[in-house]
């Protein structure tokens, strides 16, 4: 099944990577710049990911009141600042959701 | 100080132990998210030791939910992943007396859990070089144990909980959990928020390419903030 490809594929992938430079130690060597631009691959990434989710649950821009993933987002946003703790960050914003569409509906 | 393969396996366990407490809600989120994405069960626990990588397996999860093409769910990978080129080029050159077996070995457990506990153990000098590797083999085996058994216990409540539950909105709360506190530092804060912005303006893009255009974007303005903060304390 295509969905079996899909897995094994990013499996190797990610192997591949993991792998390299360990394998050609020596060989290679990675500029400062470079080095550099990998360590922003996950605040943008996972940021890239985060915001869409918030502002566009829909398909659509939805920058309401009535959007409550909006909302829902920003709370546990304040969350994660000050307590740095990713369990409260979870726990707080879905039960915030759950009760903004409790709210809403 | 006398190391033996046994006490620097251990000592690999127990430096994990306390990041495995982390991992294990990451893991039950990522087994209901993976079943609501419409992965088959079996599939959704095997990826865990096929791609052993938390926030690749939750966007190719997502991607495959959106029913995104095949290649661009790789190349997604390899970008999310690429971090993962700053841990092997740092741990190389700790690797050159080892067997090519080793080395396999040890890329497989390479992940970003393990490396932060195994490089800060390389960097003490007064442990010998030796049986190092074993450290390494311990908390990436216990890291590894508990992916699989999080993972599998997610998959497992996540066949029986309704859709109502908008669990999948776990991902970007699970995402803002670890971003949110990066942003202390004025670099991440310019990366996130531009990859964030243009993630947003380019939603409608086909394929998803916005994502990875984002992507590039974020981490360009890392960089250009950085090299103006370095400029600046240069001056001073």
């Amino acid at each position: 099944m295509n969905l079996w490809l899909i897995i094994i594929g990013m499996g190797v992938i990610t192997y591949a990577i993991r792998l390299s430079m360990i394998v050609m130690s020596g060989q290679i060597q990675l500029s400062d710049q470079l080095q550099r631009a990998l360590r922003y691959v996950p605040p943008a990434v996972l940021s890239a990911i985060i915001l869409p989710e918030m502002v566009q649950p829909g398909g659509t821009l939805d920058l309401s009141l009535g959007n409550e993933r909006l909302l829902a987002g920003l709370i546990a946003i304040l969350v994660a600042w000050f307590t740095k703790n990713m369990i409260w960050t979870v726990a707080v914003g879905m039960i915030a959701l759950w009760i903004l569409q409790a709210i809403n509906l | 100080m006398m190391t033996s393969p046994r006490s620097e396996l251990l000592a690999g366990i127990k430096a994990e132990i306390p990041i495995t407490l982390g991992v294990l809600p990451f893991g039950l989120i990522y087994g209901v998210l993976a079943v609501s994405a419409g992965l088959p069960p079996t599939l959704a626990i095997a990826s865990s030791s096929i791609v052993f990588a938390g926030s690749a397996q939750f966007i190719g999860a997502q991607l495959i939910g959106a029913s995104t093409p095949m290649l661009v769910i790789w190349l997604t990978t390899f970008i999310v992943n690429l971090r993962h080129l700053l841990y092997s080029t740092s741990l190389a050159p700790q690797t050159t007396h080892l067997s090519r077996p080793w080395k396999w070995f040890l890329a497989y457990l390479l992940t970003d859990e393990a490396y932060v506990v195994t490089v800060l153990h390389y960097q003490d000098e007064k442990i010998p070089l030796q049986h190092k590797h074993w450290f390494w083999v311990g908390a990436g085996l216990t890291l590894w144990v508990t992916w699989q058994l999080s993972t599998a216990t997610g998959v497992f409540f996540g066949t029986q909980l309704p859709a109502s539950w908008s669990l999948d909105f776990t991902l970007a709360l699970t995402f803002i959990g670890m971003v949110v506190p990066l942003c202390r530092e004025r670099p991440n804060l310019a990366a996130a928020l531009s990859a964030g912005l243009v993630a947003v303006f380019t939603f409608g893009w086909p394929y998803r390419l916005g994502l990875m255009t984002a992507a590039l974007a974020g981490i360009a303005a890392g960089v250009i903030v950085e090299n103006r903060q370095r400029r600046k304390e240069r001056r001073v």
